[in-house]
């Protein structure tokens, strides 16, 4: 994810903070990763050398997080271009599971408890956002759903992959 | 409030003469156990040699492929079908051992039942289908048509009390199912692919309210699904391949 693009956006609704700007990134977005100071700053100060943003006043004591920031139209623009622009798919072609299974299966040992293995983990996390969504509100909710969607992509992968399992160790035996 | 507690009390109340009373068996060991379960339709196996345990109040999955033999398990387990070969242990009592009519009164007193679809009596209200099982009980009407209606407001689905069931949504219709399900405070509920003919977002809500006045009231659940994100509601999921069962689930997080 983009920070800088990020704070950006949070800016357009009016000035704000250094440490304000880290607490609303981290309500709305950070969930498991909160921002360090250090990020915030070095984001500032790079959206700030690039116009982007300005420094609008500061407050008594000094330090970066005391620095109040409002975005300038070039700004602006820049969040209005990040917006428009899709983000590229993940195109999950480099699979290190894909690797792991023909490895087993190239040095005889079991793919199919691999699969079982790696199935098994995939059920725990999906339990633990299920909990979570269960308790969170609709934001929880939509980032866990993104989430347990990738995972069940990846729980048919492994199923399918099993199923063909004698099929594909012929194919890379041969 | 007060209403609400004398409810409560009221609920326990009937529900206490309906409990098998044998609970003759050991205080360890599992509420519902499997050993070695066979089943074969002709010359199709369904089930060949199959294990399971259910400890009190777990919610279960049973996971798999297609035709791998997911519902004749759960058949066997409820009683509903006879295995050929294994046993079956509930509360410490032999299943395979009851003669048709005790384990038809096992069914009726101690297990609840959510299917797929087409459960729900088309020509009772959604209030007398969740009603119905405590009336063939024989408990009056106006004490069965309450615990109905408190049911129905666990599932969130009081608002459909009075329509028939050709009135409501499918996701509707299975929450109404499990209110029926429930009713008579079942020790085990058993749901095959409870979710299977709703679309994602209304399975979420069934399955959430499901599990969530299920753990409330103690009840355990046999989950029956090949939906990952349905089984991402139980405590424990095992697979079935081939008529086989394993268990392949991994402990939270920090139990490990
Ligand atoms: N009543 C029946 N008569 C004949 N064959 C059956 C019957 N019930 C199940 N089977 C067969 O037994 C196997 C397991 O079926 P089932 O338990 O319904 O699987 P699942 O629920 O996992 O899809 C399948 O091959 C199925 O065709
Ligand atoms: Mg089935």
């Amino acid at each position: 994810m983009s920070i800088g693009h990020t704070l950006l956006g949070l800016l357009e609704s009016g000035p704000r903070h250094g440490y304000d700007l880290k607490r609303a990134f981290d309500e709305k977005f950070g969930h498991d990763r909160p921002l360090h100071y250090g990020q915030v700053y070095s984001t500032m100060s790079r959206l700030l050398k690039n116009g982007l943003v300005e420094v609008d006043g500061v407050e008594a004591g000094g330090g970066p997080e005391r620095k109040r920031y409002a975005i300038t139209e070039a700004g602006i623009t820049d969040v209005e271009a990040w917006l428009k622009q899709p983000e590229k798919p993940e195109p999950y072609l480099q699979s290190t599971l894909y690797t792991k299974v023909v490895l087993a299966l190239l040095t005889g040992r079991s793919a199919g408890d691999l699969l079982d293995t790696q199935r098994a983990e995939h059920l725990r996390l999906m339990r633990i956002l299920t909990d979570r969504k269960r308790r969170g509100d609709l934001s929880d909710q939509l980032i866990c759903d993104h989430a347990l969607f990738h995972l069940e992509a990846d729980l048919r992968w492994l199923e399918l992959t099993a199923a063909r399992l004698d099929q594909l160790a012929t194919e890379v035996r041969a | 409030m007060h209403q609400a507690y004398t409810h409560r009390v009221y609920l326990v109340r009937i529900v206490l003469p309906m409990s098998l009373g044998s609970s003759s068996g050991p205080a360890s060991g599992p509420l519902l156990g499997a050993s070695g379960l066979r089943k074969a339709f002709g010359s199709t196996p369904a089930l060949d040699g199959a294990d399971f345990a259910l400890s009190p109040g777990e919610v279960v999955a049973v996971m798999g492929p297609s035709g791998s033999g997911k519902s004749t398990l759960l058949h066997c387990l409820a009683g509903i079908v006879r295995p050929d070969a294994g046993t079956i242990t509930y509360d410490g009592n032999d299943v395979t051992a009851m003669n048709d009519a005790r384990r038809s009164a096992l069914r009726r007193r101690d297990f609840g039942f959510v299917f797929q679809f087409g459960q729900l009596v088309p020509e009772l209200t959604c209030a007398e289908n969740v009603a119905l099982p405590l009336r063939l009980d024989g408990v009056r009407r106006k004490d069965a048509d309450r615990a109905a209606l408190h049911w129905l407001e666990r599932l969130e689905v009081d608002s459909v009390a009075r329509r028939r069931p050709d009135q409501i949504s499918g996701g509707q219709g299975q929450r109404v199912a499990v209110a029926r399900a429930l009713v008579t405070a079942p020790r085990v509920v058993f749901a095959d692919e409870p979710t299977g003919a709703l679309d994602s977002l209304s399975g979420e809500l069934v399955m959430r309210l499901f599990t969530e006045a299920a753990r409330d009231t103690g009840a355990a659940v046999v989950l029956v699904t090949h939906e990952t994100r349905v089984a991402a509601y139980s405590d424990r999921e095992i697979t079935v391949r081939d008529g086989r069962s394993r268990d392949f689930t991994l402990a939270p997080a920090g139990a490990r």
